[in-house]
């Protein structure tokens, strides 16, 4: 079977876009697509991960949706692919629902898993409450996949990279300005993540979470009050009205663990609470717990870190 | 103006969540449907302001039952002029799309607005096909919609930054947190809303294209271990040794 795994290069190539090519690679062939100014090396990085052909629209810059769409289309009609795949961001968000209605092909978005075998796809429902299993009544489908879903494998493969036209059409959204945190791990990627709650009593508290953040290499997310309050930017929360994330490691401090807020982050492999009152709901949801001052675990905590990182 | 919100109805967020029917679907037992909050505070209020200061009408539209008619007057009550209930069960997000595409078509709206997801199924897939429907342009989790002649612009959520957009009329936005302040609908607008026009639409032909065959919980987690708060060493080395995280 031929795959299309459509990869954006915005913040370079990683982790997400491995796994990506990784679930293709265990449905069929894998051609990948992908455009604008992306550097040959790291192109060529993603055939160790089994994509066996790249192909790239380097005078593609700024695409609009329709233009990527359209683009993806193309790949998918010159390459015979049945099953194309997307990293679950905020450009398959867009992209995938255009291409599912232009190629009438079933949608799995957010899908968590490798289809079962019945060929259902897990995803994740009612924000991260449940799973949900879905049959794609297509032929052509589209799976749109979660970060940290799959385990990326390299298997030292390596893949040709070729040009190829778009033929994407005229952008109908013009991007004026870009504004990227400089040098952060976007929290949707992150494998380890620090967060705080009101519990941290205001905005100029916030050293001690991201020191204990830059100790352990972890990205920083907050609950909605802290983000509502602009103690921190909004793209930091997390929950049900916020973004959902699962990486391995979670750690909350001065969090209550309201309803709301477990349904962002219970999809998380280990869930550490540090608390003062031990009666809160979020020790329920956790594998270790802390009951104590966020201002004096938070402190230790890094100091450990930083000792066990020294010694390993 | 003319403006189109597509309205949906989600399980207020602090229901139980449980399956019914082998696990096929969705225990609706003692769930209070809401608004679905994106839907609401962005969305719907956006469009009233838009309507305040440039003039015109704000229709929603919602694909339902009958059941939901309480979910659209909340709607009606906060502001909006008419509402449409296209009569069918929103099977899955294309056949949801298909039908306001169906209905919205041939009705000349300037704008199509929603909100960025539904709570409950998260898909956030609903927009990008209406505007692929019909063929319009499309800018998804927008924070901020200013309106300048036949022209939007606006700010909107980009891989964890934020990106300043333009787009030509007619167009589709999802709406997210920033766009506009919730509003609490007062008497006069719940008075106001009970005789507002609410259309019933028979629903087109379409096909579903994906099926939710089953549901399953997530696995209940084993006890929390709990870790003395002098003694941060322990929890490193649990993190490593145990976890296998760091
Ligand atoms: C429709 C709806 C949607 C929502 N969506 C979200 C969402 O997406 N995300 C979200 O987070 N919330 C959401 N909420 C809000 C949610 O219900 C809670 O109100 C919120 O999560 C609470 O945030 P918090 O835990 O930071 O604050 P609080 O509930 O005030 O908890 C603070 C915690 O800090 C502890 N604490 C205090 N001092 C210290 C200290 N020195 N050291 C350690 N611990 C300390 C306290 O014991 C307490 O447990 C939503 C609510 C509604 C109604």
């Amino acid at each position: 079977m031929s795959v299309l795994v459509y990869i954006n290069g915005v913040h370079g190539i990683g982790k997400n876009a491995f796994e990506a090519v990784t679930y293709g690679k265990k449905l069929g062939d894998v051609t990948v697509v992908t455009n604008g100014n992306v550097d040959d090396a790291a192109l060529a990085k993603l055939g160790e991960y089994g994509a066996s052909k790249i192909l790239v629209d380097k005078s593609l810059n700024n695409a609009d949706d329709q233009q990527l769409t359209k683009m993806i289309e193309n790949a998918a009609n010159q390459t015979g692919a049945s099953t194309i795949v997307f990293v679950h961001d905020h450009i398959a968000k867009n992209v995938a629902p255009r291409l599912s209605v232009r190629l009438k092909a079933g949608l799995v978005s957010g899908a968590i898993a490798l289809p079962d075998g019945d060929g259902t796809i897990k995803v994740n429902v009612f924000s991260g409450k449940a799973f949900g299993s879905v049959k794609v009544n297509t032929a052509k489908k589209i799976i749109s996949l979660l970060p940290n879903s799959i385990q990326p494998e390299n298997n030292g493969g390596s893949a040709a990279v070729e040009s190829f036209s778009a033929n994407a059409g005229d952008t109908k959204v013009k991007v004026l300005a870009t504004k990227q945190p400089e040098g952060d791990i976007p929290l949707p990627e992150a494998d380890l993540v620090v967060s705080a709650g009101r519990g941290l009593k205001g905005p100029e508290n916030w050293g001690i979470v991201e020191d204990l953040a830059k100790a352990l290499g972890a990205a920083t997310a907050c609950s909605r009050p802290v983000s509502d309050a602009d103690w921190r930017p909004h793209h930091e929360h997390v929950g049900q009205t916020g973004i959902a994330i699962r990486p391995n490691l979670y750690i909350a401090a001065g969090i209550s663990g309201a309803i709301q807020h477990l349904a962002g982050v219970n999809g998380s492999k280990t869930i550490v609470v540090i608390n003062t009152d031990p009666e809160a709901p979020f020790f329920k949801a956790a594998d270790y717990g802390v009951v104590g001052d966020a201002f004096e675990v938070l402190p230790r905590l890094t100091e450990a870190v930083k000792k066990f990182k020294a010694s390993h | 103006m003319k403006i189109l919100v597509g309205i949906s109805k989600s399980p207020d967020t602090t229901s139980k969540i449980a399956f019914t029917d082998n696990s096929t679907k969705f225990d609706e037992n003692g769930v209070q449907y809401i608004v679905n909050p994106y839907d609401e505070w962005y969305a719907l209020v956006r469009a009233l302001e838009l309507k305040e200061t440039l003039g015109g009408t704000v229709t929603i539209v919602t694909v339902g039952a009958a059941a939901d008619e309480a979910v659209i007057r909340k709607a009606l009550a906060i502001g909006a002029d008419e509402a449409v209930r296209i009569d069918a069960d929103p099977k899955d997000a294309y056949y949801t799309a298909v039908q306001i595409a169906e209905y919205a078509k041939e009705k000349g709206f300037d704008l199509i607005l929603t909100g960025k997801e539904t709570i409950n199924y998260n898909g956030s897939q609903v927009a990008g096909m209406i505007a692929e429907s019909l063929d319009m342009p499309f800018v998804s989790l927008a924070t901020k919609l200013d309106v300048n002649g036949s022209t939007l612009k606006l700010e909107k959520e980009y891989l964890g930054g934020i990106q300043e957009v333009e787009v030509g009329l007619p167009a589709v936005v999802s709406c997210a947190k920033g766009m506009a302040e919730q509003r609490i609908p007062n008497m006069r607008g719940i008075m106001a809303a009970r005789t507002k026009p609410l259309t019933v639409i028979p629903a087109a032909q379409v096909d579903e294209l994906i099926s939710f065959t089953g549901y399953t919980m997530p696995p209940a987690k084993s006890a929390v271990k709990m870790i003395s708060p002098d003694n941060m060493d322990e929890l490193v080395s649990l993190l490593h040794n145990e976890a296998k995280v760091i």
